[in-house]
């Protein structure tokens, strides 16, 4: 998978002049690049307004004037689509900023301090493996009440623990090196050795991680819209829109099936520029 | 306690690990307790107001507070809730008029069911899958594979369960658009397109995996070793490579039992199919706290255990693991 030319040269200079991304990566940048397009100018994209009813034009089949087509209130599906970006680029944002930051910082505190805070770590490690994501975040969501900004919370409280899982573990391996070791014979501070020495190398795989889980929050933030506990209607966000077209599957299947597969779309670009980080910046043997 | 003298030395070893399993869910049961207890109080006001729902008279509010200790000190409180959790009372459902552990018990084997049958399907389209993909590696074959599964990987499983309801269901009416069938066989029938939906997620996952253990088991020396002795490569293949690259996909698996059954109360509200997964759904729509807290509790404990069954597994399928 890695190109062999690049393990012979070590050296970062060296490895950035043969950067060489495999196409898989250039494919899942471009589609990020487009859905963030769309989320950021939607008013240049849609042809329509989103939200305008037009029951001249209800439940029409896609065509040349409604790519894909309109709702059952004459909405066009495409409009909707582009504006629907906005909120899935945003859930992608929301579900993973807090546990990138807290939990890599967590990662880095309880893997370097370890002792009780270690410890109290390690339980709600076990316990937060043991629900089903999905689960715990519902719960957490019926009891706060559906929403975004309910559901943001949900997916925070649970999310930072597996960003917190990998920076510990890095820590652990980056407390034996030497560079460590040197830091901590000159005298140098707890919080200097963490922050300065520790923390920048430790926390790449949780920055790759990040990539993937943003595919992971999108995703997840659409099964809530689609089970009605995420976006509320009328907002424009895929699961939401599949959940509206639901009923009409049958007779006018592209009220669903266009958001869906825009959304598939999202989470495979996500994921493969995620994958081809994670290549670019795995050590090479 | 004494330990109990077996004619082999692994049967105990094996007892031994198990019971220290056992006692190692201990702490992590409590934190789950706590947290599951933690979770009605997020409720904004009075718990009691929340549990009755549309019932709330002065007398029923104080015949919960009675109930549920709420005027007593909140570690007390949460004593008396792990004492009626033992007890098997995990109160009643508002809506249903039913015991919540009497629910948990009717819908559970549903849900199991569903998630071990798309568990199943998983194995199924991902071994094959991930041996030609990796023995073929670099063909056109290869890259198919990977792209469908990498698709896979994407794909929601509503709008999956959808599509297929709805092309496999409602259209071609090749299978039930949802529910359960009558008899056990008949729901390999009725549930086959949820449990399809539901494991497709999974398939990929354990394809990625299984592919990669493949061919670094294929660089092995024993494998080499296997080949110059002049095993059929057919055996090669299955007693050496897949015995090998199938170890920690296992584990994986067992890891993702988990988030299949979370998967499940989607696959669930989509077919229509009576389980867990959808009692949680419409609990939450029908503000049933109870049973939501109930059903929370319950996915913990069936994972647990489902985690227990892999580590089991994991100490038969690979004699080198040794008792922590």
């Amino acid at each position: 998978m890695a190109a062999p030319s690049a393990a012979a040269r070590p050296g970062r200079s060296r490895r950035l002049a043969s950067f060489r991304p495999k196409p898989t990566l250039l494919i899942g940048a471009a589609i990020v690049l487009v859905m963030i397009a769309m989320a950021l100018f939607p008013q240049l994209i849609a042809p329509y307004n989103p939200t305008t009813f037009d029951y001249n034009a209800i439940l029409q089949a896609p065509s040349a004037q409604h790519w894909f087509g309109t709702d059952n209130f004459g909405r066009d599906v495409l409009s909707r689509v582009v504006y629907g970006s906005r909120i899935d680029m945003q859930i992608a944002l929301f579900t993973t900023l807090f546990p990138v930051l807290f939990g890599t910082l967590m990662g880095a505190l309880t893997g370097y301090l370890r002792g009780w805070l270690d410890a109290l770590f390690g339980r709600i490690v076990d316990v937060v493996m043991v629900f089903p994501f999905l689960i715990l975040v519902i719960a957490i969501v019926a009891m706060l009440g559906p929403g975004l900004t309910n559901m943001y919370l949900a997916v925070s409280v649970v999310n930072w623990v597996y960003y917190a899982r990998l920076v510990r573990g890095e820590t652990l391996v980056q407390n034996q090196s030497e560079y460590v070791q040197a830091a901590r014979v000159m005298g140098y501070s707890p919080s200097r050795i963490i922050f300065r020495h520790i923390f920048p190398n430790a926390v790449t795989p949780a920055i790759v991680y990040w990539m993937t889980d943003m595919s992971l929050g999108i995703l997840l933030g659409a099964s809530l819209g689609y089970l009605g506990l995420g976006a509320q209607p009328p907002t424009a966000e895929w699961g939401v829109m599949v959940a509206d077209g639901k009923n009409f599957m049958v007779t006018a299947p592209w009220i669903s099936t266009y958001p869906g597969l825009v959304l598939t779309l999202a989470g495979v670009g996500f994921s493969l520029v995620g994958d081809g980080l994670a290549d670019l910046l795995r050590p090479k043997r | 306690m004494p330990t109990p003298r077996a004619p082999e030395d692994a049967s105990v070893n094996r007892l031994q690990y198990i019971v220290t399993r056992l006692l190692q869910m201990i702490p992590t049961m409590l934190v789950i307790m706590i947290l599951v207890f933690a979770l009605v109080r997020l409720l904004p006001g009075d718990p009691a107001v929340a549990i009755l729902g549309d019932r709330v008279t002065p007398q029923a509010i104080a015949r919960v507070h009675k109930e549920l200790g709420l005027d007593k000190p909140i570690p007390l409180q949460f004593w008396y809730f792990l004492e009626r959790v033992v007890q098997g009372n995990l109160g009643t459902s508002v809506n249903l008029k039913v015991p919540v552990i009497q629910l948990i018990a009717d819908r559970m084997p549903i849900t199991l069911g569903l998630t071990l049958y798309a568990g199943m399907l998983a194995l199924l389209m991902s071994v094959p899958a991930a041996v030609l993909s990796a023995l073929r590696r670099g063909t056109w074959i290869d890259n198919l594979i990977r792209a469908i599964f990498q698709v896979g990987l994407s794909l929601p499983v509503f709008y999956l369960s959808l599509q297929l309801l709805t092309v496999f269901g409602a259209r071609l009416r090749w299978f039930p658009v949802g529910g359960v069938g009558p008899t056990l066989t008949s729901d390999l029938y009725y549930l086959f397109l949820p449990a399809l939906s539901l494991g497709f997620y999974l398939a990929a996952i354990l394809m990625r995996n299984l592919r990669s253990s493949i061919l670094e088991v294929l660089d092995a020396e024993y494998v080499d070793f296997a080949r110059s002795k002049g095993i059929r490569p057919r055996l090669v293949l299955l007693r050496h490579i897949l015995r090998n690259a199938l170890i920690s996909t296992v584990t994986l698996f067992g890891l993702s039992i988990g988030q299949l059954m979370g998967g499940a109360v989607i696959t669930e509200t989509v077919f229509a199919i009576p389980g867990v997964g959808r009692l949680m759904v419409t609990s939450i729509f029908g503000r049933d706290y109870a049973v939501v807290q109930g059903l929370t509790l319950a996915f913990a404990i069936v994972i647990m255990v489902v985690f227990l069954l892999t580590d089991l597994v994991y100490s038969v399928l690979d004699p080198r693991t040794k008792v922590a």
